[in-house]
């Protein structure tokens, strides 16, 4: 079996469609049972109170906006190496997927901020590096957006992305390699997680359904990218004709 | 538990709910935006194939 075949945006198009209605379900289900464990199951923090629930979905969105990066970054680094169409196209739906994860995950780390810390923002290594992260993704979209010719766009914007990765491990580490206020890693230390299983599964839940959503939404978006960047060639206009 | 109790989540109910409405709202808006602009990206091509069948 030949893989590649899927890259064309002839092939990928109708899969891609096919494939959708399955992850949506997938994420709504996956969700829908992660927020019932994680609002009503696991217990109370006994630290934090009820206020660490903030975090089954601050965490996951922390993590799928790095996630993305590197999936748009690779995305756009393969397009640069072999000028591959697909690649290109899901460089340009990662952007405001990623760029969404990044702000809820700002957004939710502020609103917890405010009852842990006594603020909503503080300039420290793991908000900063995370708004630089937001940064990162806007000025993708803004780069491809100023750019008329597709290709030079994708490339340009490639470019931005690749330099922008090492950003990734700046986040990743900033809670060791800086006093920071945020806290250090909870789940992905090299030992075991110290975390308690009835906050660990909501959390990890979570992030299942994190994946499912950027995987029906990445599709949904580059479904969207092969008409616009396809729209010459014929096989668009049955498409077009046959299906509304 | 009662349902009050559980809105009021020990007096962090205001934090919890405005994190999670923020974030189910950012989540909507992207399957709410693509879907619209697929759409929409259908019917200029539909009425561009049409301008040049007229051709």
């Amino acid at each position: 079996m030949n893989i590649t075949k899927y890259a064309a945006p002839v092939v990928f198009y109708p899969l891609a469609g096919k494939l959708i209605p399955w992850f949506a379900w997938a994420t709504g289900i996956t969700l829908t049972i992660g927020l019932i464990m994680g609002l009503f199951i696991a217990p109370t923090d006994y630290q934090q109170g009820e206020s660490y629930r903030i975090m089954f979905i601050h965490v996951p969105s922390a993590w799928m906006s790095m996630l993305v990066y590197v999936v748009m970054a690779t995305a756009g680094a393969v397009a640069l190496a072999w000028k591959t169409r697909l690649s290109e196209m899901l460089a340009t739906a990662c952007a405001p997927i990623g760029a969404s994860f990044t702000l809820i995950a700002l957004i939710t780390g502020a609103i917890w901020g405010k009852p842990m810390w006594g603020a909503y923002w503080v300039w420290d290594a793991r908000l900063t590096s995370e708004l630089v992260l937001l940064f990162l993704y806007l000025g993708f979209m803004a780069l491809q957006a100023s750019i008329d010719d597709p290709r030079r766009a994708a490339r340009a914007a490639a470019i931005l992305a690749l330099v922008g990765v090492i950003n990734i491990p700046i986040i990743h580490f900033s809670v060791e390699w800086w006093n920071t206020l945020h806290q250090p890693a909870s789940v992905s230390k090299i030992s075991a997680p110290s975390i308690h299983p009835s906050m660990l599964w909501p959390l990890l839940i979570n992030a299942v359904g994190f994946h499912l959503f950027f995987a029906t939404t990445v599709l949904m978006r580059m479904r969207t990218e092969v008409l616009i960047r396809e729209r010459h060639k014929s096989w668009i206009a049955d498409i077009v004709g046959v299906k509304p | 538990m009662n349902w009050a109790e559980f809105f009021t989540m020990g007096g962090y109910g205001k934090f919890i709910w405005s994190a999670y409405g923020a974030a189910a709202f950012i989540i909507i808006l992207n399957v709410v935006l693509p879907m619209r602009r697929h759409k929409k990206v259908l019917h200029m091509l539909r009425e561009l194939l049409k301008m040049k069948e007229r051709e």
